[in-house]
């Protein structure tokens, strides 16, 4: 845990933090609309002795206290998508519509992918970009599974997109859930922190503003832009939306988020930041007993 | 099989659209879901149908400029350029409802060796070759995927890669 206490002076109650930091999470599934109804859903999980609770913010996503996803019927039809309950965030913030055109900018393994498809209810085109052909096949697997039939993968790096396979035309909305330290995800993963180094969140960080540039420069005016981390780390975080302000016409919002947190922070070590990014929401591990993620919506302003 | 190539072109049409007389038309595709499992055509409405590789074909609800050459677009629909057609396990499983003939309904037991990939000896009065395969989930009939029926045997089409003991 020891990369995490550089986060003593941000984070409230830090010693909460850490113990939740230390608990394993349980398994949680998305129930995907594009195949069946939640209460279809109920109904398989119930038949098939698979205890499930609800989670009180999402009326579609199930913790599973004792079951992996995978190996039973709704799984096998497509009908649940194994899905941490924080990685539900960006896609609800983004809150896409039918028919509307959407990029996701760092879409595999999909999951997000896949709940923006279900949010369109598959009718628009979501165009899902990876720059890895190995997770580019789990993304199609995923995207299949589903039964999506609006999403389109492109291999490229998402700092470059290409809009020309699609004619040009720009989208209406862009989900930028980036590549990141992943700090957020120790409770699934314990050995995340075991290569943590700050040159590799100082390198990532000029990835992730390359690509939150490129998602507003293809998002076309009074189109929404969502930016999502599962990290702690302010250069990761407020650092790469501070520098897409100076960058880009965009601004940032504020959200409602049904979830307890904490807001953006505007200084961090020697430096200071736009004062609108304290309308970013900070989500850690001992506010609602889930993983831990950062997520800022941000608004093109129309012509 | 060019598999690996990455682009997808756009299915001609009708017959007076196509250039190459190898290549399934939009028409064709319709009639095949119609003739053989009695799914409407008005069912694709909206989709379009494009190709990749010979003869795998893939549905799209969208409509890019053809040729795209991208990695992926929408879902592997059915298998052309064979004596038989074959529809994908995820076109079963997303458009299977529609299917009116040609459709086996398996019980519990069944199902799951069905998706575990095992081929069973089982009764079925009707055409042998590509089924709907059907069973009960959550209170209702629902498709799980393609089987091939011949010789009084329904071997289980699911590949390797989703095959589950569920």
């Amino acid at each position: 845990m020891e990369p995490l206490d550089r986060y003593r002076p941000i984070i409230d109650d830090f010693e909460a933090f850490i113990d939740a930091c230390e608990r394993p999470l349980p398994s949680a599934v998305r129930v995907n609309t594009i195949k069946a109804s939640v209460e279809r859903v109920r109904t398989a999980l119930a038949d098939a002795d698979i205890a499930y609770e609800p989670v009180d913010w999402h009326d579609g996503l199930f913790v599973l206290p004792e079951d992996s996803p995978g190996a039973n019927w709704p799984y096998f039809h497509g009908w649940i998508h194994g899905q941490e309950e924080v990685s539900v965030i960006p896609a609800t913030v983004l809150d896409p519509q039918p028919g509307e055109r959407v990029w996701d900018a760092c879409a595999a393994p999909g999951s997000k992918t896949t709940q923006l498809a279900a949010l369109i209810e598959d009718t628009g085109e979501v165009v899902a970009t990876d720059n890895n052909l190995g997770r580019i096949s789990a993304l199609r697997t995923n995207t299949e599974r589903l039964g999506a039939t609006t999403v389109a993968v492109t291999h490229e790096d998402g700092r470059n997109h290409s809009l020309k396979p699609f004619g040009g035309e720009g989208y209406d909305r862009a989900l930028v859930d980036v590549p990141c330290s992943c700090e957020g995800t120790i409770r699934k993963n314990p050995d995340t922190l075991e290569d943590w180094t700050l040159s590799h969140v100082e390198g990532i960080s000029g990835v992730q503003k390359g690509i939150l540039k490129r998602a507003v420069e293809v998002t076309e005016p009074g189109g929404t832009v969502v930016y999502s981390t599962c990290t702690f780390a302010p250069e990761e975080n407020e650092a790469v939306l501070d520098y897409v302000l100076g960058e880009t016409a965009c601004e940032i919002v504020d959200y409602d988020l049904p979830l307890d947190h904490a807001p953006g922070i505007t200084e961090w070590q020697d430096e200071t930041f736009d004062p609108s990014v304290a309308d970013a929401k900070r989500i850690y591990p001992h506010h609602n007993d889930t993983g831990g993620f950062f997520c800022a919506k941000l608004e093109v302003p129309a012509e | 099989m060019s598999d690996q190539s990455t682009e997808f072109t756009r299915l001609p049409e009708t017959d007076e659209e196509r250039e190459d007389p190898e290549r399934a038309t939009r028409e064709e595709v319709l009639d095949f879901w119609t003739e053989r499992f009695g799914v409407p055509p008005e069912t694709f409405e909206g989709y379009t149908f494009w190709e990749r590789g010979a003869g795998k074909l893939w549905l799209y609800q969208g409509s890019p400029p053809s040729p795209v050459d991208i990695e992926g677009l929408g879902m592997t629909f059915l298998r052309t350029r064979q004596e038989h057609w074959k529809p994908t396990l995820e076109a079963v499983q997303r458009f299977g409802e529609h299917a009116s003939q040609n459709v086996i309904h398996l019980d519990e037991d069944t199902a799951r060796a069905f998706v575990a990939g095992e081929d069973q000896e089982l009764d079925w009065d009707g055409d042998w070759g590509y089924l709907v395969v059907t069973h009960d989930l959550a209170g209702e009939a629902e498709p799980v995927g393609v089987g091939l029926y011949v010789y009084g045997e329904l071997r289980s089409q699911v590949p390797k890669g989703r095959r589950r003991e569920v």
